[in-house]
């Protein structure tokens, strides 16, 4: 039984592998679809505008609440600003926009690719003479990996935006200031660090969604449960890029 | 790959006009032990309309689906226009699919796109044609033929099943196919549908010079189009003749498809 377990394991890691190798190689293989690029990018892109900037304006409002009175009791109100851009574009703009698009896009993207699956259609893109998968999957993939940082840098600015109106609201400060105060402690390697895991979370959640998507079978219930798991392990690769972006950016400072 | 590319080109150049289009020899093929198609042999020669039939689950539906290299089969020889299937390579195939349409049970319509856009795909993509009038000929001539020029801005969902297995096979002769896969063209329509689609095969066989093989278990299907039959059962080639020849049939197996 284990030893089936392990083998059914390791073939899946063989085949997304192998499935990220073609993803991959398709990037650089002309024809290059621009125009569904183009597309793919709107719906990634545009249409998740609203979605991540109401949460992370409520984001930036409730983690300056929640933080004010805990550096109140120190006397250090005025890093309020500091703390929470720091905050902000380490870790939560870059993980409530990745963890969002988790959900939003990678059930989107499972769940249309795994319908056109089950019914035949990329069976008839291939036998039309058209490359389904550059069609398809790279297209995604691609759109992802570029529209996440520019979500993300969108996300950063919302938040901050959402917790500037909160000490607006208690202290009266000039946005001037705050604007200041914010940026005065975010440094290049804290933005290059936010876009990197931002690229790399856009690259797993396209590549996850669309792997289980042109991968589904058996039906209603097969392209359910492809997009249960396009989300479930987009989410728990993004809790990995995470870490393992945050130990290489704790060595570069230490360093 | 590269004995793989000789071979496809070595028998490509042996063919001459008086042979099958399509040649199958000892074609296996199984799934998870399960053996589908046991041994199944067919020739479909040139301009003729060849019907498949045979029980749900007997591994029709497999037979064409491994013919335009959607299944790799585990044994045998499958020649198609000389292009010997199971040994070409990823470019010698697409060529082979341009010429050969297949018309999906489900249409496989792109639900994403109208039928406009549908019927432009195929032609931007492998024709690469993307001057708008000579797109607009082309698709305009395609749903005439197939009697549905007004639902060309129509999207898939707004289609009934007739609608779309006709879009269907107007998408796939937009690029002229030599021959032509029909997977159960009339299931789940109702009898008047279902002789719409049969003259519409007639039809693209006699206007296409198609050579065609229908997979159905619809046999009034089967007596309309059917220059010759078929019946596979148990994963081979049963028994081939004509309809009355069929019909005339001992075999406590075959005899109930045509006492309907």
């Amino acid at each position: 039984m284990k030893k089936q377990v392990l083998e059914k394991i390791l073939l899946q890691t063989a085949e997304f592998s192998r499935f990220t190798g073609k993803a991959l190689t398709q990037f650089v293989q002309p024809p290059f679809e621009v125009k569904e690029i183009l597309r793919q990018c709107y719906i990634v892109g545009y249409r998740s505008l609203f979605l991540i900037g109401f949460t992370c304006f409520i984001a930036g409002v409730v983690f300056t609440r929640q933080s004010r009175p805990s550096l109140a009791s120190f006397g250090a109100e005025s890093w309020l600003p500091s703390m929470v851009s720091q905050a902000v574009v380490r870790a939560l703009g870059p993980l409530i926009t990745a963890l969002i698009c988790a959900g939003k896009l990678g059930s989107y993207i499972s769940a249309e690719l795994g319908s056109m699956r089950t019914s035949e259609q990329i069976d008839a893109m291939e036998v039309s003479g058209v490359r389904p998968f550059a069609y398809l999957v790279s297209t995604r993939v691609i759109a992802t990996t570029i529209m996440l940082p520019v979500l993300v840098v969108y996300a950063d600015a919302v938040a901050l935006f959402g917790s500037f109106l909160t000490v607006n609201s208690i202290n009266s400060s000039s946005f001037q200031l705050f604007i200041i105060d914010a940026l005065s402690s975010i440094t290049y390697l804290d933005i290059f660090s936010s876009i990197i895991k931002a690229i790399l979370f856009g690259f797993a959640i396209g590549l996850i969604g669309s792997y289980n998507g042109y991968y589904a079978s058996g039906g209603t219930m097969g392209v359910g449960k492809a997009a249960n798991t396009a989300v479930v392990t987009s989410m728990l690769s993004i809790f990995i890029i995470e870490l393992i972006v945050l130990q290489f950016v704790t060595l570069l400072r230490q360093g | 790959m590269k004995n793989k590319s000789n071979t496809a080109v070595q028998s490509r150049s042996s063919t001459n006009e008086n042979d099958p289009v399509v040649r199958i020899r000892h074609l296996q093929k199984a799934f998870q032990g399960r053996a589908v198609l046991k041994d199944v042999t067919l020739d479909l020669q040139k301009g003729e309309n060849l019907v498949v039939i045979g029980k749900s689950g007997a591994g029709k539906s497999v037979l064409i689906k491994c013919m335009v290299g959607l299944i790799e089969p585990d044994e045998g020889e499958i020649n198609i226009l000389g292009f010997n299937v199971p040994q070409l390579n990823a470019k010698q195939l697409r060529e082979l699919r341009l010429q050969v349409g297949f018309s999906f049970q489900g249409s496989a319509l792109y639900d994403s796109m109208t039928v406009r856009e549908n019927l432009e795909f195929p032609l931007k993509r492998n024709l690469g044609i993307f001057d708008s009038a000579e797109l607009k000929t082309r698709v305009e001539e395609a749903l005439q033929n197939v009697g549905l020029a007004k639902s060309i801005d129509q999207y898939p969902t707004e289609l009934s099943g007739g609608m779309k297995k006709r879009i269907g096979i107007a998408r796939t002769l937009i690029l002229r196919p030599r021959i032509m896969l029909y997977d159960e063209p009339t299931a789940g329509l109702d009898p008047i549908t279902s002789g719409e689609i049969n003259d519409l095969m007639m039809k693209v066989q006699e206007e296409y010079h198609t050579s065609s093989i229908i997979i159905t278990h619809d046999i009034s299907s089967a007596k309309a189009v059917g220059d010759r039959i078929v019946a596979l059962l148990d994963g081979s080639i049963r028994m081939e003749g004509t309809f009355d020849e069929m019909k005339a049939t001992n075999d406590p197996e075959l005899a109930p498809f045509f006492n309907y």
